[in-house]
């Protein structure tokens, strides 16, 4: 194995890995806004404008963080600063 | 395939600058919201027309979403988080147009964006409450805190243009991936979820811009 083909397979191992370990903590993250989003609805279903609203922004505030998994994910396959040294 | 994905292409050198078909795209998103202006602006006072309809329940919601967030007159902010929200929804739409690419899959595009939110918080801030009041509320609570305001200040400009890209790119890159899968006309369901992405990211952008923007006048609310 050549050291470009050892790169390529790490670097596509660690993105997918990235973007797997990433989700997690936002998925969790973001089921239990929308569990408590829905709990405060069916308490108070006059406010549900407000809270869809509120909700609305905190779930995009979770999800900048899968997102920011996967820029990097996307930095290491195709925009990798070091992939000039393993050029061939 | 992600190498298109990620950088754009470009189309022409003018001296050392490469016109990439990012410019292209934004003037165009640029060309679409001056005609629908001056298609406003004309059928002022020629009875109601559709157009004017559409623009004012638009510009409205948005004023009521502001006034929500804030508690406070929405008017000194609407031109900019209005001008924000329709020109970031126009280009997210853009990208679905076969052939085109959302000029927002571009990170210059949302860095520049970014940037303009990060300057216009010191400047409405200042507005409001003047040079010393606006420069106090980073010692607020507490002194000690200052190297952690002044980082939130970077930190959320970076997450503003990240969050923009990434959800823009990867449902691209999503689109792109099933077309090269599958072929034609399958990627239609997901084009459909992103004319919603597109949409609910315009809107969280103008969103945290008003958040961000009344956080910097707070001292003097109405």
């Amino acid at each position: 194995m050549d050291a470009t083909l050892v790169f390529a397979v790490v670097a596509m191992a660690v993105a997918g890995l990235a973007v797997a370990v990433g989700s997690i903590g936002t998925a969790i993250g973001q089921g239990r806004s929308v569990v408590s989003a829905l709990d405060a609805i069916a308490r108070q279903p006059d406010a549900s404008d407000r809270i869809s609203r509120t909700l609305f922004v905190g779930l995009a505030m979770i999800e900048s963080l899968a997102i920011y998994c996967l820029v990097i994910a996307l930095i290491l396959l195709f925009a990798n600063p070091f992939a000039h040294l393993f050029e061939r | 395939m992600g190498h298109e994905a990620l950088f754009p292409e470009v189309l022409f050198r003018a001296g050392p600058v490469g016109i990439t078909n990012t410019v292209l795209y934004s003037l165009i998103a640029s060309a679409v919201l001056i005609a629908f202006a001056l298609v406003v602006r004309l059928g002022l006072g020629r009875g109601l027309s559709a157009w004017q309809v559409v623009a004012e329940s638009l510009i409205e919601h948005l004023e009521g979403v502001m006034h929500d967030m804030s508690q406070r007159d929405p008017r000194p902010y609407t031109p900019l988080v209005v001008t924000l929200a329709l020109f970031i929804g126009v280009c997210n739409l853009i990208g679905l147009v076969p052939g085109l690419r959302a000029p927002t899959a571009d990170f210059s595009t949302d860095a520049a964006l970014a940037v303009v939110v990060f300057l216009a918080v010191p400047f409405y801030g200042i507005r409001a409450q003047g040079l010393r009041g606006y420069l106090r509320h980073y010692l607020e609570p507490s002194p000690l805190l200052l190297p952690l305001e002044v980082i939130t200040e970077f930190s959320r400009t970076l997450a503003l243009a990240v969050r923009l890209f990434g959800n823009i790119v990867s449902e691209e890159l999503v689109i792109a991936v099933l077309l090269s899968l599958a072929g034609l006309l399958v990627p239609v369901p997901i084009m459909m979820l992103a004319v919603l992405t597109g949409v609910v990211q315009a809107y969280i952008f103008s969103v945290l811009t008003v958040v961000y923007l009344s956080a910097a006048v707070r001292a003097k609310p109405e």
